[in-house]
């Protein structure tokens, strides 16, 4: 069979086994049936409260994103490329990479007030580690011969980086990207949860407090639906292009 | 115009070059001989200024040029771009040029992945070539070649080694490839390898005159 149709099978599947549950519990304070959901996401739409929270969330998945995926290259790429710094900020790293997301949230909160600035460090914070990481990967394994070719023809540092680092890192920057975007867009939830009163996070905190479980579903399932399309219209296709040269 | 003068090369505690002292001028082409692993390659990367870390002085030309025995290629780039991008200042026609006199007039737009081993290392030939370099250096770049491909490549490189002119440092481990390039050789030997003292200096005559 074909993946698409075993994807859409299985989909279906899951949403059966949830009107099944639903009905068999029947109780909609605990699990609404997906049908119950529709009024209320209509009515979040029409109020432009839904919008709003979504957008406020994304704002701040593409600013910490944007400053991880900065920060995270170029310490990855000095890592990789200096063995001595490597083993200076080594552990760092490890440090870092092990320290638990609401850790560093609550700390950013403490340290630096309960603001934008401290949700979006807190959430850059813990994902430039882990970009970092795979970015050293990348720049251990860079072609010493192509550095040696452009040596000898005296190729001139910024025709360096973009012929033949960037496209040798391609790969691993489109790696750290999806992985960098699928944990931010959790760890944000969790940021406006605590400390912000905007936001998909802060309206399951609400709903939350109210035992409203339709409205959590419905905040969830909308931000969900919005990254799925986000990961299959804007990163893969962006993926694919920089890779092309690899099925020629 | 170019000469060498290499005292001392160690890795860690190990010597492996120790007294190894030529000159070369535009025009002429050396070969250097010798087992595989006695250090050649070691020698040609302290010439081209790609390992700075040895006791001695090395003077070289602007212009340089490799060939490696990988064609050490950028993959990602077209095989026009594998020579623009290394030299920026060349014309897209002359690059095409030189394309066409290695055999790959048709092959401009492709990617490198496209091409054959041979045609591949007939790329990185012309990019050699393309920045007419004073100095040109090779890196055993016939080695795994079948008979036939190789004897092509050889009487490309001499076409246009005879066209350019550039001071051209060939190793090899092959007595027959050095006699069919070089005006003399040069042949390492020891441990840590030094010039053998009684290395006969070779003459050929060239059929075109350099």
């Amino acid at each position: 069979m074909a993946t698409p149709i075993i994807r859409a099978i299985s989909l279906t599947a899951f949403l059966c086994a949830w009107f099944l549950l639903a009905a068999i519990g029947n109780d909609p304070t605990v699990l609404p049936s997906p049908a119950a959901l529709v009024q209320p996401f209509w009515q979040e739409l029409m109020s432009g409260e839904l919008a709003y929270h979504l957008t406020m969330t994304v704002a701040r998945v593409i600013a910490a994103f944007s400053i991880a995926l900065a920060v995270g290259i170029v310490l990855g790429f000095l890592m990789g490329t200096r063995p001595e710094l490597d083993k200076w900020l080594d552990p760092w790293l490890v440090v870092f990479l092990n320290l638990p997301a609401l850790v560093l949230i609550v700390l950013c909160y403490l340290w630096i007030g309960l603001n934008e600035t401290a949700a979006i460090a807190a959430v850059a914070l813990n994902k430039i580690p882990g970009v970092a990481t795979i970015i050293r990967e990348g720049a251990r394994a860079l072609d010493r011969e192509l550095k040696s070719m452009a040596t000898v023809f005296r190729v001139r540092p910024v025709t360096y980086l973009r012929h033949f680092v960037v496209p040798q890192l391609a790969p691993y920057i489109a790696g750290a990207s999806r992985s960098g975007i699928a944990v931010i867009w959790k760890v944000v939830l969790v940021v406006e949860f605590l400390g912000r009163s905007n936001g998909i996070g802060f309206q399951i905190h609400l709903y939350f407090q109210l035992f409203d479980v339709a409205m959590v579903l419905v905040y969830s399932l909308s931000f969900i639906a919005l990254m799925l399309t986000i990961e299959w219209l804007l990163l893969q296709p962006v993926e694919k292009r920089v890779q092309a040269w690899r099925q020629a | 115009m170019i000469s060498v003068d290499i005292r001392t090369k160690s890795f860690g505690p190990t010597r492996v070059l120790k007294d190894v002292a030529f000159e070369l001028q535009r025009g002429q082409c050396l070969a250097i001989l010798g087992k595989s692993g006695i250090g050649k390659s070691t020698l040609l990367r302290l010439v081209a200024g790609i390992d700075p870390d040895f006791e001695g002085t090395v003077s070289r030309p602007e212009a340089m040029a490799i060939v490696f025995q990988e064609p050490t290629l950028l993959l990602w780039r077209r095989a026009i771009d594998n020579i623009l991008i290394i030299h920026p200042r060349l014309e897209e026609t002359a690059a095409r040029d030189m394309l066409a006199k290695v055999g790959l007039a048709d092959k401009a737009d492709m990617y490198p992945r496209q091409l054959s081993l041979g045609q591949q290392r007939r790329l990185s030939l012309a990019r050699a070539f393309a920045g007419r370099p004073e100095l040109l250096i090779l890196d055993e770049p016939f080695a795994s070649l079948d008979k036939a491909t190789a004897a092509d490549m050889i009487a490309l490189t001499r076409t246009l080694i005879s066209e350019v002119a550039p001071a051209t440092l060939f190793v090899t481990h092959e007595k027959d490839e050095a006699r069919q390039l070089a005006d003399r050789t040069l042949e390492l030997a020891g441990s840590p390898a030094t010039v053998v003292p009684d290395c006969r200096i070779m003459e050929f005559e060239r059929e075109e005159a350099s």
